[in-house]
Order: C-alpha cells, then sequence, then structure tokens
C-alpha cells in the first residue's frame, strides 16, 4: 500500500508517496501561495490524478501549515519529518541543514533519530526569506543571485535585519558596487548566518535539505563556513515530505 | 462561576484609567477560559485560585484597601531577594506587582528603551499608566539592586511613588551575606518608618514562622508533582497558585496550599492524574513567569507533555529553603534571613553555577524527561548563562530546548512547533 507525506512551507508545499516497500515512487511540488488549505487541495488534486487516492491512503502532513490539510490523518512537526526524511535520503548520522522560505532549522541525527535542534530566532536573517527579499529587490531569481554570486568578489553586508540589509543593498547599488559583488555578501551572510546557528552542533557529516541545497555554490559556500564536506542528495528537497510519509500509517 | 461584583468604585477611588482598565478586564476572562478551564480533570481545591483570578482587580485590591482604612501599609515588591518578613513583623502587607501582560508593555516603552525586557515594562507601564489596582494601593514599593534595567527603572518610578531600594551584593562570599543582613536592617527602619511600628524581635520572630509555614505548605504541593505514577495536577495550575501566592494573605495562601497538598496526596493514593500515563515530564526553567504570563505552560500542556516543576522565582526560588528559625535576637534574625536569601540562585549573581546544580538535582527530583530553559526577550542575565546550563544538562544526559519569548502572541506557532518537535523528539 501506498502512503502519502505531505509538506506545506511557507513557499513551497509538496508531497511523497511512498510504497510497500519504503520505495519513492512518486513526488511533486508546487508553491504554496497565499493560502496553506488551497496549496494542500492543489496536492491532493495532483496526487488523485496521478492515482494516489488521498482520501482513501493514509497521510501525514507537515511543515508550517500541516494543520491545513484536512484529509491527513495526523500533524508531526517538520523537525521531526525533515530528520527521519534525512535519515532515509542520507542513511547515516550526522547534521540536517535545512534552509526554508521562513525558517533556518539544524537537525542533529542519532542512529537516525533526532537527538537535538535549533531553529533561528522569530527573524529571517539566515533563511530563505532574507534570500527572497533581496533577490526580489535586484530583481533576480534567487537561482541567478546565486550564480552572480560566484562571479563576485566578497562585499560585506553588515545588517543582520532583512529590513535593514536590504536598505543597505539599496545603497551598495545606488553607490554603484556590481550586482555580483552584492550578491556575494547577500549569500555570505545567509550561509554565515546559518553557520552561527549551528555551532553548538559537532557532527562530522553535515547533509543540506530544503529548497537551497539544489544549488552548487551554495552548497560549497556552506562547507567553506562550516570547515566539513557537505552533501546533499537528489530528492532533499522533499526531505519534509518523505519523513511524513514514514511516519503515515503507523 | 460566581457572580462578578462591579468593582468601578472601588478602582475610580484609586485614581486609575478606568476606560483603558476596562480593556484589560474585557480580555482576561477569554485568556484564562482558554487556559485554565479547557483543562480536564482539575483538582477540587483550584476552584480558590479560579475565584481569585476571575476577579483579579476586585477580592484582593478590595481587601487591601479595607485593610489600609484600619491604618495597615502595603509594601510593593518585584523579587524574591525583598524579605517578606520583615515588612509582615510591623503588620504591613507585602504585594507582587510584577507585570505579566503584553496590556502594559506599550506603556513602559513609553519611558523605557523597546529593548528591555517584557517584564520591566510591563511594571512600570502598570504604574505610569494607572490600570493597575495593586500598584495604586501600594504605600511604599521596595526594589532591589538585581539587574540593571530593573535598577534603571526604578528610578522613572521612584519619581511617582515612594522607593526603598535594598542593595543586592552581586557574589556569595561571607561578606556580602553579611552585607545582606545589614540591608535587611536598614529595610527593617524603613519599614518601622512606613509603618508607624515598631520592629521587635518577637514580632520578627513570628513573622519568619508564618513565612516558613507558606514554604512548606506550597513545597508539600511540589512534593506531589514529583511522583512518576500520577501527576496529580497540571503545570499550568501549579503555576496559578504560585502567581497568586505573591499577592495573597501569606496564612491563607499557607491554609490553601496544604489543602490543595491533602487533596494530591489523596490522587497519588487514589492513582488519579491529570494526564495519560507515559506523557512526557517537562521541567521549566528560567525567566519568572509573573501572572497573567500563561503562555508556554498552556503551550506544553497542550502539545502532549506535562510540566511537572518550575525553575523559578514563580516556581521553586519562592519557596526552597526555610530560614532558621533558631535565632531570637536581631542580629541573629537577620543573618539567617540573609543566608536563606541569598541561597537563591538568580542569574544576577556572579558566578553562579550553584544554580547549574540545583537545575541538574530538580531534574532528577522530578524525574523529567526533558528541559525547556526559557528566559524573557531581553534579559541579559538569563540568556548569557543559557548555553553553559543547556551544555552541563546534555552531558547530564538529559534533553533540553532553549525558548527566548516575550508575552505578546506572535511567535505562539514557531513556539508550538518546536515544543511539539521537543515532545516527539522525546518519545
Ligand atoms: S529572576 Fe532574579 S531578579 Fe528576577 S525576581 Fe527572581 S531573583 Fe529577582
Ligand atoms: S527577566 Fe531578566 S531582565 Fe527581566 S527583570 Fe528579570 S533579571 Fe531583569
Amino acid at each position: 500500500m501506498y502512503r502519502i507525506g505531505i509538506d506545506i512551507g511557507s513557499t513551497a508545499a509538496k508531497a511523497a508517496v511512498l510504497d510497500e516497500n519504503n520505495q519513492l515512487v512518486y513526488t511533486v511540488v508546487m508553491p504554496t501561495g497565499f493560502n496553506g488549505v488551497e496549496a494542500a487541495h492543489r496536492l491532493a488534486d495532483d496526487l488523485d490524478a496521478h492515482g494516489y487516492d488521498t482520501n482513501e491512503l493514509p497521510t501525514v502532513a507537515t511543515g508550517y501549515g500541516r494543520v491545513s490539510v484536512p484529509y491527513a490523518d495526523k500533524t508531526i512537526t517538520e523537525i521531526t519529518c525533515h530528520g527521519m526524511g534525512a535519515d532515509y535520503l542520507f542513511g547515516e548520522d550526522g547534521l540536517v541543514i535545512d534552509v526554508g522560505g521562513q525558517d533556518t532549522k539544524a537537525i542533529l541525527l542519532a542512529d537516525g533519530k533526532v537527538k537535538k535542534f535549533v531553529m533561528n530566532d522569530k527573524c529571517a536573517a539566515g533563511t530563505g526569506k532574507f534570500l527572497e527579499v533581496i533577490a526580489d529587490r535586484m530583481g533576480v531569481t534567487q537561482e541567478e543571485l546565486a550564480d552572480l554570486a560566484s562571479q563576485g568578489e566578497h562585499t560585506p553586508i553588515s545588517s543582520m535585519c532583512t529590513v535593514f540589509a536590504e536598505s543597505e543593498v539599496i545603497s551598495l547599488v545606488g553607490r554603484g558596487e556590481p550586482r555580483e559583488n552584492i550578491a556575494n555578501g547577500v549569500i555570505e551572510s545567509v550561509v554565515g548566518r546559518v553557520a552561527s546557528l549551528t555551532s553548538s552542533m559537532a557532527s562530522d557529516q553535515v547533509f543540506l535539505t530544503g529548497g537551497l541545497c539544489e544549488n552548487d555554490y551554495v552548497v560549497g559556500r556552506l562547507a567553506h563556513h562550516l570547515n566539513r564536506p557537505v552533501k546533499t542528495a537528489p530528492n532533499a528537497r522533499f526531505a519534509g515530505a518523505i519523513g511524513a510519509a514514514l511516519n503515515a500509517g503507523n | 462561576m460566581a457572580e462578578v461584583i462591579d468593582r468601578h468604585e472601588l478602582w475610580a477611588s484609586l485614581d486609575m484609567d478606568l476606560e483603558t482598565h476596562d480593556v484589560l478586564c474585557s480580555v482576561l476572562p477569554t485568556a484564562f477560559g482558554d487556559t485554565f478551564l479547557s483543562q480536564e480533570n482539575r483538582p477540587e481545591g483550584m476552584a480558590f485560585w479560579d475565584m481569585v483570578v476571575a476577579d483579579v482587580h476586585g477580592i484582593r485590591p478590595q481587601e487591601l484597601v479595607d485593610e489600609q482604612a484600619k491604618g495597615r501599609k502595603v509594601f510593593g515588591t518585584f523579587c524574591t531577594y525583598v524579605p517578606d518578613e520583615v515588612a509582615i513583623a510591623c503588620n504591613g502587607i507585602v504585594t507582587g506587582l510584577c507585570g505579566g501582560s503584553q496590556f502594559w508593555v506599550p506603556e513602559g516603552e513609553k519611558y523605557l528603551p523597546a529593548d528591555m525586557c517584557p517584564l520591566i515594562k510591563a511594571s512600570l507601564g502598570a504604574r505610569l499608566g494607572k490600570t493597575c489596582p495593586f500598584f495604586r494601593i501600594a504605600d511604599q514599593i521596595v526594589g532591589e539592586t538585581t539587574c540593571d534595567g530593573k535598577k534603571k527603572m526604578y528610578e522613572i518610578m521612584a519619581k511617582d511613588v515612594p522607593m526603598h531600594i535594598m542593595e543586592l551584593p552581586h557574589q556569595k562570599r561571607d561578606k556580602d551575606v553579611k552585607y545582606f543582613a545589614d540591608e535587611i536592617a536598614l529595610f527593617g527602619k524603613n519599614v518601622e518608618e512606613v509603618t508607624g511600628v515598631t520592629l521587635t524581635e518577637e514580632n520578627l520572630h513570628a513573622a519568619i514562622e508564618l513565612i516558613n509555614g507558606r514554604r512548606k505548605a506550597l513545597a508539600r504541593v511540589y512534593e506531589t508533582r514529583k511522583n512518576t505514577d500520577v501527576i496529580p495536577i497540571s503545570g499550568t495550575d501549579a503555576l496559578l497558585m504560585m502567581q497568586i501566592a505573591f499577592f495573597d494573605d501569606p496564612a491563607r495562601c499557607t491554609e490553601m496550599a496544604n489543602k490543595l497538598a491533602d487533596e494530591l496526596e489523596q490522587r497519588i493514593a487514589d492513582g488519579v492524574s491529570v494526564f495519560p500515563a507515559g506523557t512526557k515530564r517537562i521541567l521549566i526553567t528560567g525567566t519568572p513567569m509573573a501572572i497573567p504570563n500563561w503562555k508556554l505552560h498552556h503551550i506544553v500542556e497542550t502539545s502532549g507533555a506535562a510540566i511537572v516543576c518550575e525553575e523559578n522565582c514563580t516556581g521553586t526560588k519562592f519557596f526552597t529553603n526555610l530560614v532558621d528559625e533558631g535565632p531570637t535576637d536581631f542580629a541573629g534574625m537577620y543573618q539567617a534571613l540573609a543566608e536563606r536569601y541569598m541561597k537563591i540562585n538568580c542569574t544576577c549573581f556572579t558566578p553562579n553555577e550553584a544554580r547549574i546544580d540545583e537545575v541538574i538535582q530538580l531534574a532528577k527530583d522530578y524525574h523529567v524527561d526533558g528541559v525547556i530553559n526559557t528566559n524573557l526577550k531581553f534579559c541579559t542575565t538569563f540568556k548569557t548563562e543559557a548555553p553553559a546550563l543547556e551544555k552541563a544538562l546534555e552531558d547530564a544526559g538529559i534533553p533540553v530546548l532553549d525558548i527566548e519569548t516575550d508575552y505578546t502572541d506572535n511567535d505562539a506557532e514557531q513556539l508550538r512547533t518546536r515544543i511539539g518537535a521537543f515532545v516527539e523528539m522525546l518519545s
């Protein structure tokens, strides 16, 4: 029997389907948009259309919008689901870092279970939100921002606060600083913040999940700041949904 | 619930801002109902505290005003280091004043920097905004040199109300304890002036016995929370009892707490628990939770865990350690008082390693599965001490979650995620 995991994040809504052998048979991602309930319905339509009946199959919801999934049998926090999903994807213990749209989490796995976790405080510094705001301001996508950054030289962005950082970027633009350099400073700021968030969590292995893991440049910079190799996996952005599916039907 | 008495006349006589205060009165019952009355299987003894809190700005303030009419004086305090015994010895009444609601914060921010802890901002806001009867009733406010924020806030408050400041040393050497004994004697002089009653060795000793009695009664209630078979009272209810202990008449507080302890002991004998077997047990450590701050307790206890102990000033720090009743002369009693109060392990002391040992001991005594260490936003001392405390807990094999929060509800969902994940992690 199939099992479904739904992960309603602040920017992206994801679903993952596992078969009875725990093989990942289907994934889908779409923008969350304004309304988590509506995103959950869109995911259900997609899953139903692919033959995974959300009303019949065991379903677990996670993510910040986990309570807005009416067809889920239960909800589990994204920390637990990300931990289990990372264990599934990487198959070893380590430090899982997830840079999400609204918050950044770091989860230490021991024996495949969450041993400790931290989340950034209620502030956008070091989260995907920070990148989103600045990328918007510079009129590029987040991927383009990372590409630009890879060609630039480091220009420090000193403000931790997204609102102040945004005005700092505006004044850098006004001063004629090349976009590449600004982008570089922005990525360094996020990555540095993520690294300091995880400073209390010792681990040789680091895994990056969530949307940012598909960007090689960001992964490389994170490895540099952490002084350790950072691994990703092809389906790492589905870690939360996979973790939720692993919990479905138990 | 009992019929609500209209208290506007009382509040008007206290020169309160009635219009603004009505706003507060209109939200409190909902907050209370959502947090307390939604709980199941509460001890019957809680009816007393429910009644007090349902009319929190009425019942006790009316009593205080009535006592003032008979010539008694009311002392308002902010900190568990201020010895109630001295004021009580001279027939004074002590009432806690710490502000625990966001309602008072904006008023406080008119006079204080925004990046100051909400407890300090709310306390000043409640006094200057004229929206708390206890602040209006107090004849004398007793501050103390604990954290910098409070010290500077007292300077502002002192322009509006008589203020006595006790100097609290920030180390715990013998000479510091001796110093604090002298400060207590000085406070005694102040109390004599305010009350017009002479402090005698007899009335001071009687007050020491009275307050020790209150400590023992509250400790009895906490003792029942150590039981591993049943959890006879929710953390939310126990916190309410502690919060009201700061305001209530000590003899009545003792009586009610003892009655509650009887009932809880009976619950243990009968196997009656508020939570299902296997519910994860949590120790809360950190900054005080002044009434009506029930935020963390409510979130934790509606996320599948139970709070079985609070290591804070609205918890164990209020009643742990008795004053030695042996000495009967002034010098001996001041020293005994100083010794007891200086055993409180507040983060305003340096070094403060005894607190770490105390927390680990509490975690063991209360058989907890995890610790939630929390500090109010912008509290420098608790925040700075947190990593050392948390590392020591981890080294002792006790899982710990760090939470920094304030009085607003903005972060409620984030807290639900963190606390929910912590509880899942413990399972
Ligand atoms: S936390 Fe420290 S300063 Fe605050 S009431 Fe307690 S002892 Fe006093
Ligand atoms: S919580 Fe911290 S900052 Fe606030 S009054 Fe207490 S010690 Fe001072």
